[in-house]
């Protein structure tokens, strides 16, 4: 029983990391701009598709290199042209407008690339277990938090030591002092925003490796990611990311014992952390919004 | 490469008959006007949006190539038939019957076809007895749809769990004795676990374990490592769709193909292609797979005619529109007459012409329960096509529907005909 | 006191509803349509009372918009056919939820209570779902239709009289709007009104925030739940996607695409949403991208809904 335990738990760390790696993106968006993304999941969608069609030229690599950097490229001009304009309304009207743009992304990535599920490709050596004696563990799950340490960890040095993700962080506090200290909010937003999308194109790459490929790819997964967000706590980067983890582990957990309510799980867990500790896990305390 | 599927289908299509139906010069001279003109309506409630809109659409295609053929033939009664085509969405049940309703109240439609949904089905089955409207389930495979809930007025193409069951056991416990089923939470899921597992025991195998997952599981993992660890022969994967498609591939990824026998029932070409070729493997049953031995007759036929409709070849979906269409044809040109009843009791025991069968032997619908008996086709999937690139399953034996189906007083279905 | 003026546009509304059945065949609509309209209207108006006049964001009304549909489909199945029991029973159990719920969540604000009602939301759907001996599961509530109701000295047929029931849905509409709008104009309602507007100058004012928020989420729920029943009865089936959050983020589009800051806003938001989604989606498949343009022009070009422009271009 114990090793079934123990199973369950690292994949359910598995999972739980690429939960975070795209809540982390709608994170971002959130936390400096306000903007609760409803579109995240199409943006994923996207990335996983680009990569798809890049593969026969470039290859597996190859696509996931460059199909998060297109997918940021689009987010980029999406806010450019759409969202900037919501700044400084009730954040409802950004969340309807990502939600009309779900919508679109949905059927256009339907009309692009067809309803049917398309078999996106990984290479051979990673679509096995490590081993015989880890067989629960395969390599493409190895490989997937690998890739997500890696760009936590690039994620958390932008913020940490470049001028950008100084003036990210800075920006969550205080979005005004950093405009009159002579940055341009538009830009930094725009920036960030990209960057969010950039992740969700990632997570998008990922997924395709793991799930068949087809325009509703997005969907299962962003409800998982508001939870990560909301247990984690609003605000707090790091948060999101422990929230991401503990979630997957939860549902793993349940997994073994109560299978039916894998997906109710992560909702419970919500509630009940509301219910105790109003601001999520390592949220800012007492706002009263 | 990227594939465009060209959708030739549009709301109120009146299908123009192809060729000067000879038939109408045998009435008189002058032009019949009025009843004669007015086209024969069917509405089509099934999904074009959402997870199952593939399968939505592949069963449009052949409903519309049957209604061509049918015009080209001189339509049903001398008159056209047009189809309505509504979009009932994958998941909003309401908007289903929202549609139903549409249909039948307001467009005013002669019959109804609805849905590949199961729940919708049975929801629109509704409908359509209250509404006293001849309906035919293209894709829907609850069990209760011909059996306890069965209703006079709906009739069914595809194949519930238990007949898949009963198809399917002696097939799967020649290759291993213990068997382990995976399969979703839903009333479907339950219902193929179910048939599979009482068909199994009696052809002599041993149900190891059965596992039910929600729907739209993401991760496998937890899943699949208690199946491998029950240790069966065979792992039984009875999940539809998408969740097909994830939790094959991550079996795959796992290793399970290599330790132990991947199979299920009922799967899908759409599944297939769905998935990377390495995961293209394990013993399934098709409810109709279009390669066929040059023998049989109306495949060759009905293939070329979709591929040059769709860029694709036909798959079970598009053949279940097919003969949903032609059954409603069939059934008013026997009974000279349009009236529920009268049409319900002609398609009661009619047989499908070896041109709309498209496979061997003889289909009908059991007067029972309104259920048709076909045959179906049992075999291994491929990675790749030796011939075709669309080839991915290989059928092993084709099982007549008679030897398989449950027996009426098994599946609770009891018509009750208005008096 | 409003104006003759200031009310021709309710006026006219009603009666454009009062006639419905009689002239919507002639633009290509059907009663069934129009009751439709008539309930999300109602459900839309329940989450706007909270929305747009307590400042209040629940995405999880669906909540009791489900309970109020299942109790009504339950009661006439498992206790009695009789369509009133099972109005008195869904709405019953809508409101009760709504006081249960509403008051563990009051403390919270913002994004968090907005997360958290659909929290509540999706354990409903869940319980829905799995209970399959009781609700049907995922096949739903079938077997039961609503009954046509018998006042002794006349026999109301809603069951088989479509335009009966739209009626039925339309005095249901009537009563709940009156209600609404008379607590709106009430020292209550002013309190909630000032509470959306600053809720901490409310505080410091003397009003009870905390608990004026449970009574404004609970007035939501028993309109929510009346609109549930009303939904179960126009297709006598309930399903548990009744209890979704898409479901509720449905009300919420609703009551700001027609103006969540007017009181008409949702009737207009709901008849903007159904028809437009009944229509669109019968000439194209890729209505979906149609709908979505439609919010993303109307958020950013239309912000204040339907109404809200009107009212900008008479002031102006």
């Amino acid at each position: 029983m114990t090793q079934v335990i123990l199973f369950n738990v690292l994949n359910g760390l598995i999972v739980g990391a690429f939960y975070a790696l795209m809540a982390l993106g709608l994170s971002l968006i959130l936390n400096l701009s306000g903007v609760i993304n409803f579109a995240h999941g199409g943006f994923l969608a996207l990335g996983a598709y680009l990569a798809y069609s890049m593969a026969p030229y470039i290859g597996f690599w190859g696509g996931l290199v460059f199909a998060p950097f297109v997918t940021a490229a689009l987010g980029i001009i999406v806010e450019h042209v759409l969202i900037r304009r919501l700044y400084g309304r009730d954040p409802l009207y950004s969340l309807l407008l990502t939600f009309g743009l779900a919508y679109i992304f949905q059927d256009g990535l339907r009309y692009t690339w067809g309803a049917q599920s398309v078999p996106y490709q990984i290479p051979g050596w990673l679509a096995s277990p490590l081993s015989a004696s880890l067989f629960f563990l395969t390599g493409y799950r190895v490989f997937m938090v690998i890739i997500v340490a890696l760009a936590v960890a690039a994620l958390f040095l932008i913020l940490g030591y470049t001028r950008l993700g100084i003036r990210i962080r800075a920006g969550t506090l205080d979005l005004d002092t950093v405009s009159v200290l002579g940055v341009n909010v538009r830009v930094l937003r725009n920036l960030n925003f990209g960057l969010g999308i950039y992740l969700a194109g990632l997570a998008g790459v990922l997924a395709a490796g793991l799930l068949g490929l087809s325009p509703t790819i997005g969907d299962q997964l962003i409800m998982p990611s508001f939870v990560a967000i909301i247990v984690g706590g609003l605000g707090s980067l790091p948060g999101t990311l422990a929230g991401g983890l503990l979630i997957g582990v939860a549902a793993g957990l349940t997994a073994v014992f109560f299978p039916a309510a894998q997906e109710a799980v992560i909702y419970v867990m919500m509630a009940l952390v509301l219910l105790i500790r109003p601001n999520g896990l390592f949220g800012d305390a007492g706002r009263v919004q | 490469m990227i594939q465009l599927q060209k959708s030739t289908i549009h709301r109120r299509t009146i299908l123009k008959a192809g060729v000067a139906a000879g038939a109408l010069q045998i009435a008189a001279p002058y032009i019949v006007k009025a009843q004669g003109e007015q086209p024969i309506k069917i509405g089509v409630d099934n999904p074009l949006t959402g997870i199952y809109t593939a399968l939505g659409k592949n069963e449009n295609a052949g409903m519309a190539l049957a209604a061509e053929q049918i015009n080209a033939k001189g339509g049903i009664l001398g008159r056209k038939v047009e189809l309505l085509i509504e979009d009932s969405t994958s998941d909003k049940t309401d908007v289903a019957v929202q549609k139903a309703r549409k249909l039948i109240q307001s467009d005013k439609v002669d019959f109804l076809i609805g849905n590949v949904n199961s729940s919708q089905a049975i929801a629109i089955s509704q409908v359509a007895a209250e509404l006293k409207v001849p309906h035919i389930d293209p894709g829907g495979h609850a069990d209760v749809i011909t059996g306890s809930s069965c209703q006079w007025t709906t009739f069914r193409v595809c194949n519930t769990g238990a007949m898949q069951g009963n198809a399917m056991a002696k097939p799967l416990v020649n290759i291993g004795k213990k068997i382990y089923i995976i399969a979703q939470d839903y009333a479907f899921g339950h219902s193929l676990a179910d048939g599979l597992s009482k068909a199994a025991k009696e052809a002599g195998g041993t149900i190891v374990g059965t596992d039910f997952f929600p729907l739209g599981t993401t991760d496998y993992s937890a899943t699949l490592i208690k199946a491998r660890g029950a240790n069966p022969d065979i792992l039984v994967d009875l999940a539809a769709g998408d969740d097909g498609i994830n939790s094959l591939k991550q079996a795959v990824q796992f290793g399970i193909d290599k330790q132990l026998h991947l199979a299920g029932m009922q799967q899908e070409l759409e599944v297939l292609e769905g998935l990377p070729p390495e995961a293209r493997v394990g013993t399934w049953l098709f409810e109709w797979y279009w390669n066929q031995p040059k023998d049989v007759p109306g495949v060759a036929d009905f293939v070329a005619a979709i591929r040059k409709s769709t860029g694709k070849v036909p798959t079970a979906r598009t053949w279940f529109g097919f003969a949903a269409i032609h059954s409603f044809a069939l059934a008013a040109n026997q009974a000279k007459a349009l009236d529920a009843v009268k049409v319900c009791h002609a398609l009661e025991g009619l047989k499908l012409p070896p041109e709309v069968a498209c496979q061997p032997g003889q289909p009908f619908y059991r007067a029972e329960d309104h259920q048709l008996v076909p045959a179906v086709f049992v075999g291994h999937a491929q990675a790749k096509g030796t011939s075709d690139p669309e080839d991915l399953f290989v059928v092993d034996q084709v099982v007549q529907g008679p030897s398989f189906i449950p027996p009426v007083s098994e599946t609770g279905c009891k018509l009750n005909y208005p008096s | 006191m409003k104006s003759l003026q200031d009310r021709t546009g309710p006026i006219l509304l009603w009666l454009l509803l009062f006639t419905a059945p009689f002239w919507m065949p002639y633009v290509g609509g059907y009663t069934g349509l129009g009751t439709r309209v008539l309930v999300l209207a109602l459900a839309a108006m329940a989450v706007n009372f909270l929305l747009g006049f307590t400042g209040v964001l629940s995405f999880g009304h669906a909540a009791y918009f489900g309970l109020g549909a299942y109790g009504a489909g339950m009661a006439i199945k498992y206790i009695y056919p009789s369509s009133s029991l099972g109005i008195l029973v869904g709405v019953l159990a809508g409101t009760i939820g709504a006081m249960i719920i509403g008051a563990m969540i009051v403390r919270l604000r913002g994004v968090y209570f907005a997360m958290v009602t659909i929290a509540f939301g999706q354990v409903f759907y869940f319980v829905a779902f799995r209970w399959v001996s009781v609700t049907g599961g995922d096949d739903g509530l079938t077997g039961w239709k609503r009954v046509p109701l018998d006042f002794g000295f006349t026999n109301f047929d809603i069951l088989h009289n479509d335009v009966a029931f739209y009626y039925l849905c339309l005095i249901c509409l009537a009563i709940s709007a009156a209600a609404m709008a008379l607590l709106l104009r009430s020292p209550f309602g002013h309190s909630l009104l000032a509470i959306r507007e600053n809720e901490r100058r409310a505080w410091f004012l003397g009003i009870p925030v905390n608990r004026h928020i449970w009574m404004s989420f609970v007035i939501s729920g028993f309109f929510a739940s009346l609109a549930g029943v009303l939904y179960a009865y126009l297709d006598n089936f309930v399903d548990p996607r009744a209890f979704h959050w898409q479901q509720s983020g449905d009300f919420v589009i609703m009551a700001v695409l027609g103006g969540m800051r007017s009181f008409w806003g949702p009737l207009i938001g709901a008849a903007v949403f159904v028809v437009l989604q009944d229509k669109i989606s019968s000439h194209t498949d890729y209505w979906m991208s149609i709908l979505g343009l439609f919010f993303v022009l109307a958020v950013v070009f239309f912000p204040r809904g339907v109404l809200g422009m009107i009212k900008r271009r008479q002031e102006s």
